[in-house]
C-alpha cells in the first residue's frame, strides 16, 4: 500500500480533513515476502499432511466401494426400504468418491507442493514489423488461391454459399407446418358425447352431481382413443354444481348448464396447467402454477393472475337415460393463446 | 341417566318428547325421500342422544348457526356468521367437531384444526341432533375405513385425479386463494378422511358416493396410509412441498457449501 503519512491533516482539530492532502503516486509494493508453511518447516507436519491426503483418497476409494455395494449387493424387494437404502448408498458413494479425490488433490497442492510466488512478465506488444509480415502473408495466400484471376471459381463459390443456408429455411418452415392450428380448435367433445368419470370412464347421471360436488370428467370413449393422452390434454373438463341462483348466465348461454350443473375446460388459458383447485364456497377456480383465479359464478372470468381470457365452457344437457351429455364441442379453442387463435 | 329420570315428570317433558318424535319422524321421512347419501342416517341414534345433542348445540353452536341450526341471518356485506346445518348430516358434525375445527376459535379465511373440545360421546350426540334435522351423509361404516382391505394403487390413481391438485401429490397440503389452504392429510384418521370426502368441509368440494364409490374412498384411504407409513423413497422429503423448500435449501445450504469451498480453495495453508 502507498505511504500516506505525508498527507495527514493540516490541523489537529477534530474535524476530519482527510482527502485534502496530496496523495502520493501509488507504488508497486511487489510480492509479499514468502512465508514458509508449517509443512515446510516441520517434518512432522509434513508427514501429517501426507497422511491427511492419503486418508482423503482412501475415503474416495471407500465411496466407490459403497456405490458398488449399493449397486450389486442390494436386492430390491417389494418394500420401499431397500430402494431407499440403495438410493442412499448410490448417492453417498458417488459423493464421497468425487469429494475425496477433489478435496485430497487441493489439500495436497496447498500443503505439500511448492508454493513460491512467481511473477510472469507480460509479453511485449507486437511491433509494426510483425504486423506488416502478417499482412504480406495474407496477401500471398490470396494471390496463391488465384481467386482474383479465376472469376469462374469465385462466382460459383459465391453462388454455393448463398444457396447452402436455404435448406435450413425449409426445415424450420416444416416445423411450423407440423402444428396444424386446426388441431387446437377441436376436441373430442361433440353433440351427444357423454361426460364420464376420470379415470374409469363411467358415465355420470345428472342426479349424481349434488350441490358442492366437483367431478373430473373425460369424454366417453377417451380410454379407447388412438392418441389418448393428446386427446385428454385438450378435452379434460371440470364438472360442478351450484345453486342455479348463483350463476350469472350471459345471453346465448342459457341452455349451456343443466339445473346449475356447469362444465368448464380444465386447461388454464395462461400456459395450460390443469385448473382444478375448486373452492366450493367462494366458487373460485385456482390454477396451481401461476395463481390465475377464475370466478365460476361469472362464467369463469379471470379475477386474478396472468391468464388472459375466461375458461371455455362446455355446453351440456342430459340424454333420455338421465346421463349428462355435451351438446356441442367447445365454442372456442381451449388452453393458452396462439397466433392463429384470433 | 339419573338426571334424565328426575326430569321425566317436568312439565315440559311431554312437549320435548313430542318434539323429538316429530323430528325423528321428519328425519326418517326425509331419509326415505332423498335419493342420495341416505344410508342409515338417523336410524342408529337414540332419542336421548338427540336430546342431549340439542342441549349441547344450543349451548355451543347456536350463537352462529342459529336456534334449530337454520343458520344466522346475513349481516353486513352479505356475510353469514354460520351456515344452516339442516341436511349436512352426521358425518359433517363428526368431522368438524371431531377434528376440533368446530366450535370455531376465531373468524378467518377458514376454520383451523385444534385440540377437540368435545368427548367422543358429546360429538356423537351433536351428530345425532344435526342428523335428525335433515338427511345427510352418515358417519361411515367400519368396513369402508379398513385401509388393509383397500387397493393403494387404484386409490393412488383416484387421489391424483381428484385430490392431488389441492392436497399435493404427496398429500402434504397446499395453498388456495386469500389465506385458505388444503391441509396435509398425514396423521388424519381414516374416518375423518372419509367424512371430509362425503361432506366437503369448508371450501373442499363434495365427493359423494355417486362420484367416488365407498370402495374407491377406501382405496384412497389405503393409498394415504401406505405413503404415510413407507415415507419418501428419495430420502429427505423436506416436507414434500416441492420447489419451495427444495429451492430454499439449495439456494442457502447448497450455495453456502459452494462459497465455503471457494474460500477454502483460495486460502493459504498455514
Amino acid at each position: 500500500m502507498g505511504d500516506h503519512s505525508h498527507g495527514g491533516p493540516k490541523s489537529s482539530g477534530t474535524v476530519a480533513t482527510a482527502g485534502q492532502g496530496e496523495v502520493e503516486k501509488f507504488q508497486d509494493p511487489g510480492l509479499p515476502p514468502h512465508r514458509p508453511r508449517l509443512a515446510d518447516k516441520d517434518p512432522r507436519a509434513e508427514k501429517r499432511a501426507e497422511r491427511q491426503v492419503a486418508i482423503l483418497f482412501v475415503i474416495s476409494i471407500i465411496g466407490t466401494l459403497l456405490f458398488f455395494v449399493g449397486y450389486f449387493a442390494i436386492r430390491l424387494d417389494d418394500t420401499i426400504a431397500t430402494l431407499r437404502l440403495q438410493n442412499f448408498l448410490l448417492g453417498m458413494g458417488t459423493c464421497f468418491a468425487m469429494l475425496g479425490i477433489g478435496v485430497g488433490i487441493v489439500h495436497w497442492a496447498k500443503t505439500l507442493m511448492p508454493d513460491h510466488e512467481i511473477a510472469e512478465e507480460r509479453h511485449e506488444v507486437r511491433t509494426e514489423e510483425d504486423r506488416q509480415i502478417a499482412e504480406t502473408m495474407v496477401g500471398e495466400i490470396i494471390e496463391e488461391t488465384g481467386i482474383k484471376r479465376r472469376p469462374l471459381i469465385r462466382n460459383t463459390l459465391l453462388g454455393a454459399m448463398i444457396l447452402a443456408p436455404l435448406p435450413a429455411i425449409g426445415i424450420f418452415r416444416d416445423l411450423s407446418k407440423e402444428i396444424d392450428p386446426d388441431v387446437l380448435r377441436h376436441t373430442m367433445w361433440d353433440a351427444g358425447v357423454r361426460l364420464t368419470r376420470d379415470p374409469d370412464g363411467t358415465p355420470i347421471r345428472a342426479s349424481d352431481v349434488t350441490i358442492g360436488s366437483a367431478f373430473h370428467v373425460i369424454p366417453e370413449g377417451l380410454n379407447e382413443a388412438e392418441h389418448k393422452l393428446e386427446e385428454k390434454a385438450k378435452a379434460v373438463v371440470l364438472l360442478m354444481r351450484l345453486h342455479p341462483d348463483d350463476l350469472n348466465v350471459s345471453p346465448g348461454r342459457e341452455d349451456w348448464n343443466y339445473n346449475g350443473i356447469v362444465a368448464y375446460s380444465k386447461i388454464c388459458t395462461h400456459v395450460g396447467c390443469p385448473v382444478a383447485l375448486y373452492e366450493q364456497q367462494t366458487h373460485h377456480l385456482l390454477c396451481p402454477c401461476h395463481q390465475s383465479t377464475f370466478d365460476l359464478t361469472q362464467e369463469c372470468k379471470v379475477i386474478f393472475g396472468p391468464a388472459a381470457h375466461a375458461l371455455p365452457q362446455l355446453p351440456i344437457s342430459v340424454d333420455d337415460e338421465g346421463y349428462l351429455i355435451a351438446t356441442s364441442d367447445f365454442h372456442e379453442p381451449v388452453g393458452p393463446s396462439y397466433w392463429e387463435r384470433g | 341417566m339419573k338426571a334424565l329420570s328426575q326430569k321425566r315428570r317436568h312439565p315440559l317433558a311431554a312437549i320435548a318428547l313430542l318434539l323429538m318424535g316429530l323430528l325423528v319422524t321428519g328425519g326418517l321421512y326425509a331419509v326415505a325421500g332423498t335419493v342420495n347419501e341416505a344410508q342409515a342416517t338417523t336410524t342408529t341414534y337414540s332419542a336421548q342422544d338427540i336430546e342431549e345433542g340439542e342441549k349441547l348445540f344450543v349451548a355451543n353452536c347456536a350463537t352462529c348457526h342459529g336456534i334449530g341450526a337454520v343458520g344466522a341471518p346475513e349481516g353486513a356485506h352479505g356475510l353469514q356468521a354460520g351456515p344452516s346445518l339442516i341436511g349436512v348430516g352426521a358425518a359433517a358434525v363428526d368431522f368438524q367437531v371431531g377434528t376440533g375445527r368446530m366450535p370455531m376459535q376465531m373468524t378467518g379465511p377458514q376454520a383451523q384444526q385444534k385440540p377437540k373440545q368435545f368427548t367422543e360421546e358429546q360429538t356423537m350426540q351433536l351428530a345425532a341432533y344435526v342428523a335428525s334435522l335433515g338427511a345427510g351423509p352418515a358417519v361411515p361404516e367400519e368396513e369402508f375405513l379398513d385401509a388393509s382391505q383397500g387397493n393403494p394403487a387404484e386409490g393412488g390413481e383416484l387421489f391424483r385425479v381428484n385430490c392431488a391438485m389441492c392436497h399435493n401429490a404427496a398429500a402434504a397440503g397446499g395453498a388456495l386463494t386469500r389465506g385458505k389452504f388444503a391441509p396435509t392429510l398425514s396423521g388424519v384418521s381414516e374416518k375423518h378422511i372419509y367424512e371430509a370426502m362425503v361432506t366437503g368441509p369448508q371450501n373442499m368440494p363434495v365427493f359423494s358416493d355417486a362420484n367416488i364409490t365407498p370402495e374407491g374412498k377406501r382405496d384412497i384411504i389405503a393409498f394415504l396410509k401406505t405413503i404415510e407409513a413407507q415415507g419418501s423413497p428419495g430420502g429427505l422429503a423436506l416436507g414434500s412441498l416441492g420447489p419451495v423448500s427444495e429451492g430454499l435449501l439449495m439456494w442457502t445450504a447448497g450455495l453456502g457449501v459452494v462459497i465455503a469451498f471457494t474460500i477454502w480453495l483460495t486460502q493459504r495453508s498455514s
